[in-house]
C-alpha cells in the first residue's frame, strides 16, 4: 500500500496552481485536496498520478461567504467547518447537521466540500446537498471561468463534466429563506460509512400547503438527483404521514438502484423508501 | 458498566483489577513492532490474481531480483498431518509451483531496496495463468464431478469424521419431536490491528538468521521453518516482539516467513515484509465458513434426547499448519452437544477444500458457529412446544458434574443454570416482555436472545492427542529466577499479544513469593530467552502458563523460606513472605528477598547440601483442561423498514473460575464480544463466482467500530475451578463465542410477529430485509400499514 513515485507541486496562487494544472493534466497530474479520497486510492495503486498538485496552500480558496442570495464555498474549506453554522438561516443549519453525517472526525478535519464534488462518489453528502438545492460550481482553468450547474455537474459514478485541466475553485450554494423547512436521513451499517442512501428534502409551507419542495436522494444512482416524482407528490399538499409515504414509495418507484454484491436493487428500493420517509418525518 | 461480583480470592494480589504493566509503553508510543525495523531489503509478494490455473510464464525485467518456486527447490513443502479422520495430507509450495489455487496465493517475490520499490517492482512482473474453473463454495466441491482441488483427495473432501452412539437409533425412532435448522455462517477474517509482518537477518559472525515476526507461536514457527528449509533448528532465532493482537491468524505458519528466511540466508542480509490490509483481507487465514444442518429429537417434555449433526466446513485451498484443516470441523464435530444433556448423538462432519483462501483458527474456533446452530435450534424447539426459550434452557442444561459427553469429554464443573438463571434475574424478562408488546403495538420490534455455551479452556497434551494431530501442543513450561538484585524474573513459552499475561503472571508470582507484581518481569516471544512452549491460543495461557508459574513460585518459594530460616534462625513454618520480606510471624525480625538473594548467589557455601545455587526454578504443566461456561444476552430493535439492527443491551454472566485480574477478565469478554457482534451482523468476505474477494478493504468487510458497540454488562461468577492448581479457568474466547447466537436469537425473537427465521451469519440488514420481503406480513407493512 504505497502509491507509485509522483511528483508533489505546491503552488502558493491560484494562477500559479492553474499553470501548473495545464502544464501537468497531459501527464496524469491530479489536484490534491484533502487527499481523503485521492490518498486511498494512491495506496491502492488504483490510481498513479505522475503529478500531484496540491492546493493546500493556495491563497484565496478558504472562504466561506455569503453575498445575500448565495453562500460561496472556497476549495480549501473542510467538512469541519460546518460542524457550527456558517451562515444564518436554514442553510447553515442543514450543512451543520449533514456535515456530521460524513465519515469520521478526523477525516472531516482534512476532506474538502469542493474535493468531494470533484470526487463524485454517488453517496458523497455534499453532492446530494448540491444537486438538491442546486449549487453552481465556478470552475478556473487557464482557459477561462465556467459557471456549471449542479444537474449538469455530475456524470455518473465519480465522474464530473470536469476537464483534466480545470480547478472547483468554489461552490456557490443558494440561501434558503427562513420559512424553509428541512429534512435529511442516510443509512449506513456502521457510524461514518458511505451512505447506502440518502435523501434530503427541503419546502416551504404557504396557507398549509408544501410549496418549492424538493426532493433529493443520494447514494441510490450514480449521481443524486432531485427526484421529480417525490416533488410532485408533495408540492400543494399538507404535511402529514399519509403523503410522506406517499413521497417516500413515489422516490422509491422513480430510482434507477445502483446494485452491488451485497445490494439488490429491490433492497436499495427498500432503502430509498426508508431515507426519503424519514428525512420528511425530520422535516416537520 | 461492569458489576463484578468477585468472591475474593483471600489473596493479596489475584483477584485485584490492577494496571496492565504492559501498557505504559504500549499507549506512549514505545511498543516494538516487527514493522519498525529497518532492513537492506524489502519484499512484496505477487500474489495470484486468479483462483485456480496452471501457471504458463512468470515474467518480469531483465536484472530485476524476483524469486519464483523454481529458486525454491529443495524447500519443502507445508504439509501438516493428523493420523485420524480419513485426513488427506496436501502439500503447500512456499510459492506456487504450477498450479494456483486461490486469489492471492504468493507466486513470486519482487525485492527490492524499499518497500515502495518492491511494490513498483512487483506491479511489472507478469504472470500468465491457465484459467480453470474456481470452486468456491464447498457445497459445489462435494458435488459428482467437481474439479479436483488436490490429486491426493479425491472429492475435495481433506477429512471427514463421523461418530454414531451405540443407542442412536431406538432414542430416534422414539423421539416425541424432531426439529431441525439448516444453519449457515459466512465467511470472516480475524482482522488483527497489526496485520502480519517478518523481518528476517542474516548474522554474519554466527551465521544464525533472525527471524522476527506476528506469531502466536514462537518456538513451533522455529521448528516448523527450519524443517522445511533443512536448518540447524539453533540457527534460527525467532522473536515476537510486541504483536497486535492475533485472534488465531497468526499462529498458523505462513509461507511467507518461510520464504523471508530462505531469502535472508541467500542474501545473507536483512529483508522485511510488512503485509497490507488487503493483502491480510484475502490472504492470510480465513475461518468459519461452514454449513450445518442441525436435527435434534425431543421427548413429549421438550427435553433433549439426541441429536444428528452434518457439517461442512469450507477449509480453503491448503491445510494450515499445525492445527490442520481439522481444526474447526473437527472441533464442530466434538462440541457440537454444548452445554445440554444428550447422550444420544451421530454426526458427519468434513473438511473441503475450494479455490479460497486456507482456513485457519479464530477466536472461538468453531464455537461461534455451533453455538448458534445450536442455539438458534433451542429456540425454534421451544417455538415448537409453545414454551419460553429460557425454560426450554432450564430443562436441558448440564446440571450434575463431572459429566461426561456423548462424544466422551469430561466437562469438570459448570454452572450453566446459574449464570442463566443470574443473566435472567438482571435482565428481568417480564418488564422486558411488556415493553416488547408496547413497542410492537407502535410498529417497532424489539427482541431478546439468549445463548448459554461451555467453552473448553486450557487443554493439555491428551486433548490434541485425541483429534490425532501429528503435533500435539500443550504444555507450558516456566523458568522463573530471582537475580542476584532481588528482581524477579519469568521466561515463559507462551507468547501474549495482547492479553496482558505478564500482568496476570506477575500477580500469580508476587503472592506466592511476597513481592510486588511491577518487580516482576515476564519475558517471553523469543527463542533465545524464553523456554520451549506452545505460544498463546484456545483461552490456554492463563490456566497452563499460569499453572506452570505458579508452580515454579511454589519451589521459589519453598527455596526461599528455607534461605530465610538459616538467616533469621527460625523454622520454615513460622516464617512468611509478604512485602519483599521474609518475615518471622509475630516477631519483627525480617530480612529482604533482595539480601536473600543475593545470598544464594554469593554465599553459596552457607548452604552447601542443602540449597542449590542461584535461585531459578523451572515449572512445567499439563492439564487435563477445563470448561468455562455462560450466558450471553442481547435485547435488539430491528429496523423492520431497512433491516438494520441496534444493539439496546448485552449481558454477559460467565463462569470463568477464579479471576486472577477482574479488569484484564473483563476486557477479554468485551473483545471477544465485539467480534462476535462483527460475527453476527456485519463481517463477511464475500467471493464472486470467479473466486475474486469483493470486500478486501475495511469499507467493505465491516469490523465493528466502538460506535457500533453497546455497553456491554458483566457478570462474574467465580467458581473455582478444581482442574486447574490456579483455580481459574481460560476466557480469552467466551465473548465471541456467544455473542452471535445471543444477537440473531434476539432478532429472530424481533421478528416473530413476521414469521420469518434467519438462520444465517451475518445477518445482515440485506438478509433480514429479503426475509421481511419474502414473508406477506412484510409486505403489507412496507406498503405502509405498520403493525399489518
Ligand atoms: C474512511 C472514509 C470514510 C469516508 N466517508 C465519507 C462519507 O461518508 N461521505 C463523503 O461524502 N465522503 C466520505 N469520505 C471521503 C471524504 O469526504 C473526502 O474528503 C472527499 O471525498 C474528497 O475530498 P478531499 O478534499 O479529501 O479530496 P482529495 O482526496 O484530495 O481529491 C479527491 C479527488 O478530487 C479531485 N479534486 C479535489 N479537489 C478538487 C478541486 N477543487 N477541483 C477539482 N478537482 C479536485 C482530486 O484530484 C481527486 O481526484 C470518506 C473517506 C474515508 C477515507
Amino acid at each position: 500500500m504505497k502509491p507509485a513515485a509522483f511528483v508533489r507541486h505546491v503552488p502558493k496562487t491560484l494562477d500559479e496552481a492553474l499553470k501548473v494544472l495545464s502544464d501537468v493534466a497531459p501527464d496524469d497530474g491530479r489536484i490534491l485536496a484533502g487527499g481523503q479520497s485521492l490518498v486511498p486510492i494512491m495506496a491502492f495503486r488504483l490510481a498513479k498520478p505522475a503529478h500531484l498538485v496540491d492546493i493546500n496552500e493556495v491563497e484565496g480558496l478558504q472562504h466561506i461567504a455569503s453575498d445575500g442570495t448565495m453562500l460561496s464555498i472556497g476549495a480549501r474549506v473542510r467538512h469541519a467547518a460546518f460542524h457550527k453554522p456558517v451562515v444564518d438561516g436554514p442553510l447553515g443549519a442543514l450543512l451543520a447537521y449533514v456535515a456530521r453525517h460524513i465519515a469520521h472526525y478526523p477525516i472531516r478535519m482534512r476532506g474538502t466540500f469542493c474535493g468531494s464534488l470533484a470526487h463524485a462518489d454517488p453517496s458523497s453528502e455534499w453532492c446530494l446537498v448540491s444537486a438538491t438545492l442546486g449549487a453552481t460550481m465556478v470552475v478556473k482553468s487557464t482557459r477561462g471561468e465556467r459557471l456549471i450547474a449542479a444537474a449538469d455537474f455530475f456524470e455518473g459514478i465519480m465522474s464530473t463534466v470536469l476537464a483534466e485541466d480545470e480547478l472547483l475553485a468554489e461552490v456557490k450554494l443558494p440561501l434558503l429563506s427562513a420559512d424553509t423547512k428541512f429534512g435529511f436521513y442516510e443509512f449506513s451499517r456502521r457510524a461514518g460509512d458511505f451512505a447506502m442512501a440518502s435523501a434530503l428534502v427541503t419546502y416551504r409551507l404557504e396557507g398549509g400547503q408544501i410549496v418549492d419542495a424538493r426532493v433529493g436522494v443520494g447514494g441510490a444512482e450514480p449521481s443524486p438527483r432531485r427526484i421529480a416524482e417525490a416533488e410532485a407528490a408533495l408540492n400543494g399538499q399538507a404535511p402529514g404521514e399519509d403523503i410522506f409515504r406517499a413521497t417516500a414509495e413515489a422516490a422509491a418507484a422513480a430510482v434507477e438502484p445502483l446494485e452491488d454484491h451485497q445490494t439488490t436493487g429491490e433492497y436499495r428500493r427498500d432503502l430509498v423508501r426508508a431515507v426519503v420517509h424519514r428525512a420528511l418525518e425530520n422535516s416537520v | 458498566m461492569s458489576t463484578h461480583e468477585t468472591k475474593g480470592s483471600g489473596l493479596k494480589w489475584v483477584g485485584r483489577a490492577i494496571r496492565r504493566l504492559e501498557d505504559p509503553a504500549l499507549v506512549t508510543g514505545q511498543g516494538r513492532f516487527t514493522a519498525d525495523l529497518p532492513a537492506t531489503h524489502w519484499v512484496r509478494f505477487v500474489r495470484s490474481p486468479v483462483a485456480a490455473g496452471s501457471i504458463k510464464s512468470i515474467t518480469f525485467p531483465d536484472g530485476a531480483r524476483v524469486i519464483t518456486a523454481a529458486d525454491l527447490s529443495g524447500v519443502k513443502k507445508i504439509t501438516p498431518m493428523l493420523h485420524k479422520f480419513s485426513y488427506r495430507p496436501v502439500g503447500q509450495s512456499i510459492l506456487a509451483d504450477g498450479q494456483v489455487r486461490y486469489v492471492g496465493e504468493p507466486v513470486a517475490i519482487a525485492v527490492a531496496s524499499s518497500e515502495e520499490a518492491a511494490e513498483d517492482l512487483a506491479d511489472l512482473v507478469d504472470i500468465d495463468i491457465d484459467e480453470t474453473a474456481p470452486l468456491v463454495d464447498a457445497r459445489d466441491a462435494l458435488a459428482d464431478g467437481a474439479p479436483q482441488i488436490h490429486a491426493e483427495a479425491p472429492g475435495n473432501v481433506i477429512l471427514e469424521g463421523t461418530v454414531k452412539t451405540p443407542g442412536f437409533d431406538s432414542v430416534w425412532d422414539n423421539a416425541a419431536r424432531i426439529v431441525a435448522i439448516n444453519a449457515r455462517s459466512r465467511r470472516q477474517n480475524a482482522t488483527p490491528m497489526e496485520a502480519r509482518a517478518g523481518h528476517a537477518s542474516y548474522d554474519a559472525p554466527t551465521g544464525r538468521i533472525t527471524l522476527t515476526c506476528t506469531t502466536q507461536m514462537p518456538h513451533l514457527m522455529r521448528t516448523a521453518i527450519t524443517d522445511l528449509l533443512g536448518m540447524r533448528e539453533s540457527d534460527l532465532r525467532v522473536i515476537a516482539p510486541d504483536v497486535g493482537g492475533g485472534f488465531g491468524q497468526k499462529m498458523s505458519l505462513c509461507a511467507e516467513y518461510v520464504a523471508l528466511v530462505w531469502l535472508a540466508r541467500q542474501l545473507k542480509s536483512s529483508v522485511a515484509w510488512t503485509e497490507d490490509r488487503r493483502e491480510n483481507l484475502i490472504a492470510s487465514f480465513h475461518s468459519r465458513d461452514q454449513y450445518i444442518a442441525l436435527e435434534a429429537a425431543f421427548d413429549k417434555d421438550a427435553k433433549l434426547m439426541a441429536l444428528r449433526a452434518d457439517i461442512v466446513s469450507n477449509v480453503g485451498a491448503y491445510s494450515c499448519f499445525p492445527t490442520t484443516s481439522g481444526v474447526e470441523p473437527l472441533m464442530a464435530m466434538a462440541e457440537m452437544p454444548g452445554p445440554y444433556d444428550v447422550q444420544q448423538y451421530q454426526c458427519r462432519a468434513r473438511g473441503v477444500l475450494t479455490n479460497t483462501c486456507t482456513m485457519a483458527a479464530y477466536r472461538g474456533v468453531s464455537r461461534p458457529v455451533i453455538t448458534f446452530t445450536l442455539e438458534r435450534l433451542m429456540d425454534k424447539a421451544a417455538a415448537a412446544f409453545a414454551i419460553d426459550p429460557i425454560d426450554i434452557r432450564r430443562r436441558n442444561l448440564i446440571a450434575k458434574f463431572p459429566y461426561t459427553s456423548a462424544m466422551g469429554l469430561v466437562y469438570d464443573e459448570a454452572t450453566y443454570k446459574e449464570t442463566l438463571e443470574m443473566a435472567v434475574a438482571a435482565i428481568d424478562v417480564p418488564a422486558f416482555r411488556a415493553r416488547q408488546q408496547a413497542a410492537r403495538a407502535e410498529g417497532r420490534y424489539l427482541g431478546v436472545g439468549f445463548a448459554t455455551f461451555s467453552e473448553r479452556t486450557g487443554y493439555g497434551s491428551p486433548a490434541f492427542a485425541a483429534r490425532g494431530m501429528a503435533i500435539t501442543p500443550g504444555w507450558e513450561t516456566v523458568h522463573l529466577t530471582v537475580d542476584p538484585s532481588g528482581f524477579v524474573e519469568a521466561r515463559i513459552g507462551s507468547s501474549p499479544h495482547g492479553q496482558g499475561l505478564r500482568t496476570t503472571l506477575a500477580q500469580i508470582i508476587a503472592d506466592e513469593i511476597g513481592v510486588a507484581p511491577d518487580l516482576i518481569k515476564v519475558i517471553h516471544g523469543d527463542t533465545d530467552t524464553a523456554p520451549y512452549g506452545w505460544g498463546t491460543f484456545a483461552s490456554r495461557s492463563l490456566v497452563i502458563s499460569g499453572g506452570a508459574t505458579l508452580l515454579a513460585a511454589r519451589k521459589v518459594r519453598a527455596k526461599l523460606l528455607k534461605i530465610a530460616s538459616h538467616m533469621l534462625e527460625a523454622a520454615p513454618e513460622d516464617i512468611v513472605l509478604e512485602n519483599g520480606s521474609a518475615k518471622v510471624a509475630g516477631t519483627d525480625r525480617t530480612v529482604t528477598i533482595a539480601a536473600m538473594a543475593r545470598e544464594a548467589y554469593t554465599q553459596t557455601h552457607r548452604f552447601k547440601g542443602e540449597i542449590e545455587p542461584g535461585l531459578t526454578e523451572s515449572g512445567t504443566y499439563d492439564p487435563p483442561g477445563t470448561f468455562s461456561n455462560a450466558c450471553h444476552v442481547a435485547i435488539v430493535a430491528v429496523d423492520v423498514e431497512t433491516g438494520f439492527v441496534r444493539i439496546e443491551r448485552f449481558l454477559v454472566a460467565e463462569d470463568a473460575g477464579r479471576i486472577i485480574n477482574p479488569m484484564i477478565a473483563d476486557g477479554q469478554v468485551h473483545g471477544g464480544v465485539a467480534q462476535g457482534i462483527g460475527n453476527a451482523l456485519l463481517e463477511e468476505i464475500v467471493y464472486d463466482e470467479s473466486g475474486g474477494i469483493l470486500t478486501a478493504n475495511l469499507a467493505d468487510y465491516m469490523p465493528p467500530t466502538a460506535q457500533e458497540m453497546p455497553p456491554i454488562e458483566l457478570h462474574h461468577l467465580e467458581t473455582p475451578s478444581t482442574q486447574s492448581i490456579t483455580k481459574a479457568k481460560g476466557l480469552g474466547e467466551g465473548g465471541s463465542i456467544g455473542a452471535p447466537a445471543a444477537v440473531v436469537n434476539a432478532i429472530n425473537d424481533a421478528l416473530a410477529p413476521f414469521g420469518v427465521q434467519i438462520d444465517e451469519m451475518p445477518a445482515t440488514p440485506q438478509r433480514i430485509r429479503a426475509a421481511l420481503r419474502a414473508s406477506s406480513s412484510a409486505h403489507s407493512r412496507a406498503s405502509g400499514k405498520p403493525g399489518a
